[in-house]
């Protein structure tokens, strides 16, 4: 070949190698599921309540992944339920979960987790009535729990009725049969990313069962990040 | 007898290759990488579609019609994995011959062998083994950039203990990759490129033994490297490059990607190492002796018996986890009745080999080019030889030392630490060969020496340090720490990789007949070695102050370090990027010939012109002395390349005879 | 070859310097500097430390090591330096250099040499595991499995770590058996880490105490260490275990006796109702084998009910 065929040649292909590393950068490494913000304007540290309202379903039909367990978060101006498992709360406050469990019952791995720590009053309410631990091995009615290690919150999250016909369809709507869980907790004071996750292996099973959906962002564990 | 050769007959020319045949064909119909390409995405479509079928995922979610108790996700991507590995093959007419040959019609060849000699003839299944090392030497080079861009990227994540560029998601399937793809691509740098290329002419042969399973070797490391990185797609997975079970049986669909493609590279290995065995026990010319064998070929020979020995049981340890994940077989799963030590015994009992698979080839080119370069013979060769036969038949009585904390049989870590600590004896022969070497020596300081000499610094360290990994007490603060990270990148990057370099820059004149531009080579030198050290000897520290391995959050103080190595890593990478640039520039623009014999050497691979004759040689030469014979007065040259008529029959014969005798 | 090494002329032999008495002499002082600072200077402050006695021996290991490795590496270097100084190619010297194929007395010297440094590690690492009935080493605090071979003199306290993804708990036998996330030990008392765990392979990291054992599913690994003096220490997971692998971390405290036992007794009055939850205390939970969780299931209707879910019976075990 003559110099200049090599040297377009050169420029070619260095021009597809750079779009190739480019893309797979943008489209791989720097994906991540949106973020929904709470408090939006509540300043750090002034004891305000932000209210953070989530769902766990037992399928996500949005995603690429129609069988896997996962958790929805309610934009809280929009009221839409996003696919996504990120949120940002300020620094400081006193946030009031709101979760509602549309998923079956699944006993714990280590029933330890029933128990509920890291809250105000070290109680959650499900439908309105306080618990401070749930035995999942008794009687069926843990689905998952969800808990944020970094600020040793852990709580088990209830289930509808063994007999339930479970959502189909996700997001799943205040119809289908749930039970609604709520508890509050302060926000730490120092900012920073603090990793949320299930405690239960959410696939069903021992060995898949911690694999999936528990291990993948967007799904049954994600990010608190907490802002000034 | 100590000459052994090769039957005549098969060096014809062509190297006993077929010429090609059903020619007459357009371009785009006859099969080369682009058939290969189209095979592979039918192979993994079907494949896809069979596995979604038996799985029953085409119907309800989750039924499983067909195949009771298994994995619904993992069938599918397994299977399309494997037939996109046949059709790639079948497009690159790998079978072709062979099926030729079952149903009675003569062969086309696959090899037009030395017919074309464009361009076109890198991206085919072409049997020649000085296009296969050229071919070996490019993908190496694409494989190396893409796992240290990997690299880099962990780096930047590592640059702040809690403020994240990467979700820890990415983080983990980023180490994963760059692991697995670093480990089980780089067990060819050398042996790919160097061994396939050089030893057939080293020993003064022909041709390999096997061209078409040295081709066949080749043509499975881009499926393997595309496989792993598909991975990406398929999100990943999250257990590093040494996959222990069960997190690698409860990973999702991404971790059939790291089992299909290192199974699939042990294939490749163990094939490359069984052609070189053969080619050069086989294939020596008359004259050339065991205790004529150049250095390089030695450590061919070791690292192939490696291969061959160590890569099975990689692939059995693979097929176990896949068969684990898809027909849920629970060979790992010891609630089941298996055990998660067995996989790591499986993987151990391959993966410590496969570490001096790694360092073997540098050992091998270091101890080649340093008499060469010290104008020297090279100082007690039997040592040298002695410490790389040594090196590799230890290295499968020593792995237990990667679990000495695993709490596996507490009374075999005396014997296991005895083992390990042993295997300092053969390695510390190649330094006493080096000193001994550079004795009074007259060291020309080229860019190939200067890389020879910053691999024996770089693996002293590395050496060092892994003594330390095999006390016990000593190993239990620093497993899994960045000690450990820092101990195998001072043994692999800075010792396989430095050598790497060195062969390029010795080897490429020989290769191509293209010199490297020495000025930006010693940049490249320089700026690599001093960023090399800067990244990885503050790692010791930080595996010492408590850093384990694979993680994405860190302790706080240990950020100046952390940020120092990032930092140091970026022009680590700098250094890579300078060598692409002069690889490049040098061979595709500049292309300044050199066909003679640069750097004075006696190898007989220098005594050809450069690149080599299509034959290699146009006689089989009569090897008449040592290759390290410097400064010996009077002495004879290394080979007789045009040998009278009849020699190397005679010396046939001879061999023959012996051989009824015996 | 290295056959005709006898021939060969002798380095030392040769007329003009003494090249190796001037190697030696350069490299004499910079290894014992090097060995006096590793040892007296930088040796106290060595990871991982003295806060137990398992940390001790590890550090006193590492000191040893550094103390041969220092002499090593320096005359590696050294000699390196000085054949790069001294015999490096001059312009326009287009000899090679003399033909030196071997030296027998040095070779053997330089085998012999390393193979004596060599054995003496492995013989010094074996006694620093407490092979020779040192009960104060026991193991020298990594993971022995379930029936350990070395350990400590006297009653040592259990501490079972039971660890999962991505979170170590900490249950405590001799105390009824309370499960916590809390890390509290007794100084000076023997101390017996079970670990195990219930998912996948962890490891359980105390750097401080240098205790390091692995967590296999179904398997009690058992580490000893006695910790001799008070403070908090760092655990971390050591074995990649997943997403969240780096942030599978906490901190423990060493308190004195009499306040462990006020905790103890108080954290086991707290907790008892989560301990009437919880499987009675076995070296090992293997899910399958565990009645309360094995009726869990049932009434669930997850055993075998999906592909993602192994059923205690399949595949069929004889």
């Amino acid at each position: 070949m003559a110099l200049p065929a090599r040297i377009v040649t050169l420029v070619v292909a260095f021009l597809a190698v750079a779009a190739l590393a480019v893309f797979v950068v943008v489209h791989y490494f720097l994906f991540s599921p949106p973020t929904v913000t709470f408090g939006a304007g509540v300043t750090a540290d002034t004891g305000a309540t932000v209210h953070v309202v989530l769902q766990e379903d037992p399928q996500n039909t949005v995603s690429t992944h129609p069988d896997w367990v996962s958790y929805f978060i309610q934009d809280p101006t929009t009221h839409k339920w996003v696919h996504t498992t990120i949120f940002k709360v300020p620094a400081g406050s006193r946030i009031d979960v709101t979760i509602y469990g549309y998923d079956g019952c699944t006993p714990l791995r280590n029933p330890y987790f029933g128990k509920v720590t890291g809250t105000i009053g070290g109680v959650e309410y499900v439908n309105g009535k306080p618990y401070s631990q749930l035995d999942s091995w008794s009687a069926c009615h843990v689905g998952h729990t969800f808990s944020i290690p970094g600020i040793n919150l852990n709580v088990p999250m209830a289930t509808p009725d063994l007999s339930a016909t479970l959502c189909g369809v996700s997001p799943c709507t205040t119809a289908s049969p749930h039970r609604t869980v709520t508890f509050s907790f302060n926000s730490p004071t120092a900012t920073g990313t603090y990793f949320w996750q299930c405690r239960v292996p959410c696939g069903g099973g021992f060995i898949d069962g911690f694999g999936g959906p528990m291990q993948t962002i967007g799904f049954m564990t994600g990010n608190m990040e907490v802002v000034s | 007898m100590a000459i052994e050769t090769q039957p005549e007959r098969a060096q014809g020319a062509g190297g006993g290759l077929p010429a090609e045949g059903g020619g007459g064909r357009p371009w785009w119909a006859r099969p080369a990488i682009h058939t290969a390409i189209v095979g592979a995405v039918v192979g993994y479509l079907l494949g896809h579609a069979l596995g979604d079928y038996l799985t029953g995922a085409t119907g309800a979610a989750n039924q499983y019609p067909n195949v009771p108790l298994s994995d619904s996700e993992d069938w599918p991507i397994v299977l399309g994995y494997t037939l996109a590995i046949i059709g790639w093959l079948a497009g690159l007419g790998v079978f072709n011959d062979i099926l030729r040959q079952m149903v009675g019609r003569p062969i086309s060849g696959n090899g037009r062998a030395h017919q074309n000699s464009g361009l076109a003839r890198f991206f085919r299944y072409e049997l020649d083994h000085k296009v296969v090392g050229i071919q070996y030497l490019v993908g190496m080079i694409i494989y190396f950039c893409t796992a240290g861009l990997l690299a880099m990227a962990m780096r930047t994540e590592l640059l702040s203990p809690v403020n994240h560029v990467f979700t820890s998601q990415v983080y983990i399937e980023i180490v994963g990759e760059h692991g697995t793809m670093m480990m089980m691509l780089m067990t060819s740098v050398i042996v790919g490129p160097f061994g396939n290329y050089l030893v057939p002419i080293m020993i003064g042969s022909k041709r390999v033994a096997f061209p078409r399973i040295e081709a066949l070797s080749f043509w499975l490391t881009p499926m393997a490297f595309l496989i792993l990185l598909s991975g990406f797609m398929l999100g990943g997975f999250p257990f590093g490059w040494t996959g222990y079970a069960p997190l690698s049986i409860q990973a999702t669909v991404g971790a059939d990607s790291y089992a299909v493609a290192f199974g699939l590279m042990g294939v490749s290995v163990a094939l490359a190492g069984f052609n070189i065995i053969v080619t050069v026990i086989c294939y020596r010319a008359p004259g050339m002796r065991w205790g004529r064998l150049p250095m390089f070929v030695w450590s061919m020979v070791s690292t192939s018996f490696l291969f061959v020995l160590a890569a099975p049981v990689l692939f059995a340890g693979m097929y176990m986890l896949i068969m684990d994940r898809t027909a849920q077989t629970a060979f790992f799963e010891d609630s089941l009745g298996g055990s998660s030590y067995l996989y790591e015994n499986v993987f151990w009992f391959f993966g410590h080999p496969e570490v001096y698979i790694l360092a073997l080839p540098g050992f091998g080119i270091v101890s080649e080019l340093i008499p060469v370069f010290c104008r020297k013979p090279l100082f007690a060769y039997k040592v040298a030889g002695a410490g790389m036969i040594g090196v590799s038949l230890l290295s499968f009585f020593v792995w237990q030392h990667h679990l000495f904390d695993s709490g596996i049989n507490p009374d075999m870590r005396p014997l296991f630490m005895v083992t390990t600590e042993l295997i300092s004896i053969p390695t510390g022969f190649i330094y006493l060969v080096a000193l001994g070497t550079f004795w009074k020596a007259k060291i020309r300081f080229r860019v190939p020496m200067l890389f020879c000499i910053a691999m024996y610094f770089n693996f002293l360290i590395g050496g060092i340090s892994g003594v330390y990994l095999s006390d016990v007490p000593a190993d239990t603060t620093e497993h899994g720490s960045f000690f450990v990270m820092a101990h195998f990148h001072y043994t692999i990057m800075g010792g396989l990789i430095f050598a790497f370099m060195a062969g390029i820059y010795y080897w490429l004149p020989k290769m191509t007949g293209i010199k490297l531009n020495e000025k930006l080579g010693l940049w490249h030198f320089w700026i690599m070695f001093i960023a090399f050290n800067s990244t990885f000897l503050p790692l010791f520290a930080v595996g010492d102050a408590g850093q384990p391995r694979r993680v994405f959050e860190y302790a706080t103080n240990l950020q100046g370090l952390n940020d120092w190595v990032s930092i140091s890593s970026y022009f680590l990478g700098f250094s890579i990027l300078l060598f692409v640039i002069n690889f490049v520039w040098s061979t595709v623009i500049v292309r300044e010939r050199e066909v003679g014999n640069p750097w004075q050497s006696r190898g007989l691979e220098w005594q050809v012109s450069s690149p080599p004759p299509a034959d290699n040689f146009d006689q089989i030469p009569v090897v008449l002395s040592s290759p390290y014979d410097y400064g010996v007065k009077d002495a004879q040259p290394v080979a007789d390349l045009h040998p009278p008529a009849g020699v190397v029959t005679a010396a046939i014969m001879s061999a023959d005879a012996a051989r009824v005798e015996a | 070859m290295a056959a005709s090494s006898a021939e060969a002329a002798s380095p030392t032999a040769r007329t003009g310097p003494n090249h190796g008495l001037r190697i030696f002499l350069i490299w004499l002082p910079i290894a014992v500097i090097a060995d006096w600072l590793l040892y007296f200077v930088y040796g106290p402050h060595m990871p991982p430390g003295t806060m137990s006695t398992s940390a001790a021996s590890q550090q006193f290991d590492i000191k040893v090591m550094s103390v041969l490795a220092a002499p090593v590496f320096a005359f590696v270097v050294v000699y390196a330096g000085y054949a790069f100084i001294v015999w490096r190619h001059r312009e326009g010297d287009d000899t090679d250099g003399p033909p030196i194929y071997g030296h027998a007395r040095i070779q053997a010297t330089w085998i012999t040499i390393s193979a004596v440094i060599v054995l003496c590690l492995a013989a010094f690492g074996t006694y620093e595991l407490g092979a020779f009935g040192q009960s104060s080493l026991a193991g020298a605090g990594a993971g022995e499995g379930p029936s350990p071979i070395w350990k400590p003199n006297g009653t040592p306290l259990q501490i079972q770590v039971i660890a999962q993804q991505w979170r170590f708990t900490y249950r405590y036998p001799q105390y009824g058996g309370f499960e916590t996330t809390a890390l509290y030990l007794p100084v000076g008392q023997p101390i017996q880490f079970n670990v195990t765990s219930i998912d996948v392979i962890h490891d359980f990291w105390a750097y401080q105490l240098g205790v390091k054992a692995d967590a296999n599913p179904g398997v009690n690994n058992i580490a000893y260490t006695t910790v001799e003096h008070t403070g908090t220490f760092e655990v971390r997971c050591d074995e990649l275990c997943g997403l969240w692998h780096g942030a599978m971390f906490n901190q423990g405290n060493v308190v004195s006796v009499a306040a462990f036992q006020a905790w103890a007794h108080k954290t086991e009055i707290k907790l008892a109702s989560v301990t009437k939850m919880l499987p009675a205390y076995a070296t090992s939970y293997d899910p399958t084998t565990i009645a309360q969780l094995n009726k869990a299931m049932v009434k669930a209707g997850i055993a075998g009910a999906n592909g993602y879910y192994y059923p205690p019976q399949d595949p069929v075990q004889p």
